[in-house]
């Protein structure tokens, strides 16, 4: 009950972290199908149509169910730690954004058990997702699911924009803040700006579907090349939603793990505010073979050419963070060492798909398949293995074990390079993606059967991320405050786990990296900025999820043509709000002899 | 001065990778082994840039592996390294040589993008071809020549050919790796791109984009063929139809098949025309005939399309009353139908 009612923004993390992983182990498990399906020409395991549904829910699953939300994970457990704040800005919202967020995932992934499986690719171009080609309730699921699911999102991106912005501790500038907060506050104005985008297209592919509206239905005067624009231009900044984090990770944890403040900290950030701005510039990239024209291709070309420029900026500053410092080889470090090369194969490649008259040979085969996954796993999701471990002391007081951890990386590791590197040259060797199979003897075959080889091992190396977590659990709550001794930020000055409020006394930064320059004047805690006090908290409340059970509720209704089931669940979702507007809650205080006692998750 | 050395080992092996890559995968298929000047013109395009890109990976690997090796933390170590702010200079150095590598590889990327954009609709000199994609076949209609046919584009070696490109359902793309890049064929709109076939030879054609149930088996052939033989080809074609010898079966084929298909002048148009099929590589882009018969393929193919082409829209042969010695009789037919050319 106390996990369904808080609004404490560490537990959140975790109900993040729990379904996160959930979603990435489904997600997960449909890759391998994938693979397995595709381990030699004209196999059956799967059919054309089950695969169809594969490959949607893989990508569908992985980019909004496992990956956002992973991250969302870690700037909770994080962020307000780090800018030395006592929760976010708004609590309930929190809340409100996990359970939209799960919800929306639940129904999505209910499509399974339903027997009708969003098939139409997780672009969902249409016709192919028009009413007219797929005419089943799956493309309902992928609209009315990834629409509920966004509202998690975009309340996320608000809240967290406005948490960095008001609830920095005092002295924390806005060039003090330490990397990943800088990356999380780009981040959220990124989703800010973006998901309305797809907001809005999701409003009107369910009013083709649901209601034969004709916004792209090219009979009655719409158009398909629209949906082309506004996924993408909601797309292409999903992308940099993504990476962007796992840059800010990266710098946290190499700067950490080497002892040293992060190599040009200025150009970093930077870097990213205009790496952010470019990626709005850049959608059509993904429709060089539309047919826009010269013009808008040549444009396009050079403009997403550039953003090699500040990401160029950023690998050699990691770098030269590393250059010089004394490096330990953690787990966390490993991870993000991994990710620097891993990343760059990444960025070149994507730099090649940039050169339009050359994407007319790459677009839409295994090279783009090949550079995407190399910029989404070998970056976010290297960016999330290292984060996990990095904070994961923090989060719940227990270090995680190193030996499983180093197995967790190299399994997964090796398996992603071997998974994926050889895919580049499927794609040149002129295999289309997302074919269900392939005819024998066109030279696939043996790259194919390394491929598939390759994502067992990174089953392998997820199993035993897994199995890590579940021994840690049986071990006692003994991680330092400082767990990795080398701390620079905020997070790494109160006890792990940190004890609800946070911060019992909210500490005065007095420079970039406020931790380490206090310990290196030999400080052993932070200089407070107000005295012990009564500390104002929220209070906990189950109205977030049962605002989201009325939108799952209603978007069932919606989808089966229930009119009066869909009423009943927005009823429910309005009824709260009116609840919530009506009463005041003025939450409750700790006050000073009950703030030793309260350590707790 | 020691990265240099490491430098100068490699990039031999780096030219030679090149070298390699251009070598690789099938003449008919691969986009490495490019058999006209547009796919020649695109591998250049992707040999510079794999090029650029190969060496900023070396640069990097290269800084990386030496820092973890020079830098690694040694036991008990508790030294406190020097907390380095940054480095203007470093900073612009990075800054500025990726935007030089960025001009090199943006002039001819722009210059190939108007290249490659060139419009031949209204030449004269160039075969005019409007290509329709339908799940999951391809329609290909000479519009200057007044001929249609379907899987299987034939081309004269000496001409530009200038494709118009449509859609009779969904979003498809045309896309013939080792002649040339693809393009969209998109519903609505008309994209229009051309391609040339200086050499003779059958090349492997696929669509690209996810088009439902059976995309990864839309394939085609485009037929590269001498400018005589191309000539009597076209001639064949606008000859009158060969129709079955015997009378029932032609009046069986008449009514059950050409209600959707056509041979020569005679049936309909919402299915591939079938005017010389038995010449064909393959049948239904998929079965290929060296493997199997025609016969074999054909027979095969019309007793059950969706066991070989799942969603494919025509009837098993039971479903469309024929007897499975009608089955095999039209089957010979078409397989013995061939133009000479």
């Amino acid at each position: 009950m106390d996990w369904l009612t808080t609004v404490d923004h560490k537990k959140i993390g975790i109900l993040y972290l729990i379904a996160g992983l959930f979603f990435f182990l489904i997600g997960g498990l449909e890759a391998i199908l994938i693979r397995v399906q595709l381990m030699k020409p004209m196999n059956d395991v799967v059919s054309s149509d089950t695969f169809n549904e594969l490959i949607t829910m893989h990508g569908t699953t992985m980019i909004f169910l496992a990956a956002m939300p992973l991250l969302f994970a870690l700037m909770n457990a994080v962020i307000p730690l780090q800018i030395g704040a006592r929760d976010v800005a708004f609590p309930f919202l929190n809340s409100l954004g996990f359970w939209t967020f799960f919800f929306g995932g639940l129904l999505l992934n209910l499509s399974w058990f339903a027997g009708t499986v969003p098939d139409a690719g997780w672009t969902s171009y249409v016709p192919l997702a028009g009413p007219n080609y797929s005419s089943g309730h799956g493309v309902d699921y992928y609209v009315i699911g990834l629409q509920i699911a966004g509202i998690g999102t975009l309340l996320g991106g608000i809240n967290f924009m406005a948490t960095i912005i008001n609830m920095r501790a005092p002295g924390l500038s806005f060039m003090r803040l330490p990397m990943f907060t800088w990356a999380i506050f780009i981040t959220s104005a990124l989703i800010v700006f973006a998901f309305p985008a797809l907001t809005v297209g999701l409003v009107a592919l369910m009013f083709d579907r649901l209601f034969q509206a004709n916004f792209f239905e090219v009979g009655n005067g719409g158009s398909g090349v629209l949906w082309e624009h506004i996924f993408w231009v909601f797309g292409h900044p999903e992308v940099y939603i993504l990476i962007v984090p796992a840059f800010g990770i990266i710098s946290e944890v190499v700067s950490t793990f080497s002892r040293k403040r992060l190599f040009g900290y200025s150009s970093m950030v930077f870097a990213t505010v205009l790496i952010a701005f470019l990626g709005f510039m850049v959608w059509a990239h993904h429709m060089f073979t539309t047919g826009l024209g010269p013009v808008a291709n040549g444009l396009f070309s050079i403009a997403t050419m550039l953003i090699a420029v500040p990401t160029g900026v950023k690998i050699f500053n990691w770098l030269f963070t590393l250059w010089g410092g004394s490096i330990k080889f953690t787990t966390a470090n490993l991870f993000a060492i991994g990710f620097i090369p891993t990343f760059v194969m990444g960025g070149v490649t994507g730099v090649m798909l940039a050169s339009a008259p050359a994407d007319y040979q790459y677009h839409d085969t295994y090279f783009v398949v090949a550079h995407f996954h190399y910029v989404i796993v070998g970056g976010l999701i290297f960016g999330i293995f290292a984060g996990m471990h990095y904070w994961w002391p923090k989060m719940f007081g227990r270090m995680l074990n190193e030996t499983i951890g180093k197995i967790t990386f190299w399994t997964f590791f090796i398996g992603f390079h071997l998974t994926f590197f050889i895919q580049h040259f499927l794609g040149l060797l002129g295999m289309p993606r997302r074919v269900y199979t392939y005819l024998g003897g066109q030279g696939y075959d043996d790259m194919n059967l390394i491929s598939t080889i390759g994502a067992f091992f990174m089953g392998i190396g997820t199993i035993a991320f897994l199995l890590n977590i579940f021994i840690t659990w049986a071990k006692p709550r003994n991680a330092a405050a400082d767990a990795w001794e080398d701390g620079r930020s905020l997070e790494w000055t109160i006890p792990s786990p940190p004890p609800e409020y946070n911060f019992k006394q909210v500490p005065l930064v007095r420079g970039y990296d406020a931790w380490w320059k206090e310990k290196m004047e030999g400080k052993t805690a932070m200089t407070p900025s107000e005295p012990v006090g009564s500390i104002h908290m929220p209070s906990p409340s189950i109205l977030p999820l049962i605002m989201s059970i009325g939108l799952f509720i209603a978007g069932f209704g919606f989808m089966y043509d229930r009119l009066i089931i869909g009423g009943i669940g927005l009823a429910i979702t309005l009824g709260c709000m009116v609840v919530r507007s009506l009463i005041d809650d003025h939450g409750f205080h700790i006050e000073p002899e009950d703030q030793d006692e309260g350590v707790k998750a | 001065m020691n990265r240099w050395h490491v430098m100068k080992r490699l990039l031999p092996l780096l030219t030679g990778l090149v070298l390699l890559l251009s070598a690789c995968g099938r003449e008919d298929l691969s986009t490495l082994n490019p058999q006209g000047p547009v796919a020649e013109k695109q591998l250049d395009l992707m040999k510079l840039s794999i090029g650029i890109m190969a060496l900023v990976v070396v640069v990097v690997f290269a800084i990386c592996i030496y820092v973890l090796i020079r830098f690694r933390r040694r036991a008990g170590d508790k030294t406190i390294p020097k907390q380095v702010e940054g480095n203007h200079t470093l900073e612009i150095i990075w800054t500025v040589i990726p935007l030089v590598l960025l001009v090199i590889l943006g002039v001819p990327t722009i210059n190939d993008v108007f290249g490659l954009a060139k419009d031949y609709s209204k030449d004269k000199n160039a075969v005019q071809v409007k290509v329709t994609a339908h799940q999951y076949w391809w329609e290909f209609e000479y519009t200057d020549l007044g001929i249609t046919t379907a899987q299987e584009l034939i081309v004269p070696t000496d001409k530009v050919i200038s494709f118009e490109l449509v859609s009779a359902d969904v979003k498809h793309s045309f896309w013939i790796p080792s002649i040339g890049g693809k393009m969209d064929t998109n519903p609505g709109v008309t994209n229009r791109m051309f391609l040339e076939f200086p050499k003779e030879g059958v090349f492997r054609g696929k669509c690209a984009e996810l088009c439902g149930t059976s995309h990864a088996l839309m394939d085609f052939k485009a037929k590269a063929v001498s400018p005589e033989s191309f000539a009597r080809w076209v001639s064949a074609m606008k000859a009158p139809a060969v129709m079955p010898a015997d009378a029932e079966i032609a009046e069986k084929f008449t009514s059950q098949c050409l209600s959707c298909h056509a041979v020569g002048e005679n049936g309909g148009s919402g299915a591939p025309n079938l005017t010389g099929i038995g010449g064909r590589q393959t049948v239904g882009g998929i079965l290929y005939n060296d493997e199997a018969t025609a016969e074999q393929n054909l027979h095969d193919w019309i007793t059950d399309p969706q066991k070989y082409k799942v969603g494919a829209a025509m009837p098993k042969a039971l479903d469309n009353s024929l007897t499975p010695e009608e089955v095999a009789s039209i089957s010979k037919y078409l397989a013995e139908y061939k133009l000479d050319y």
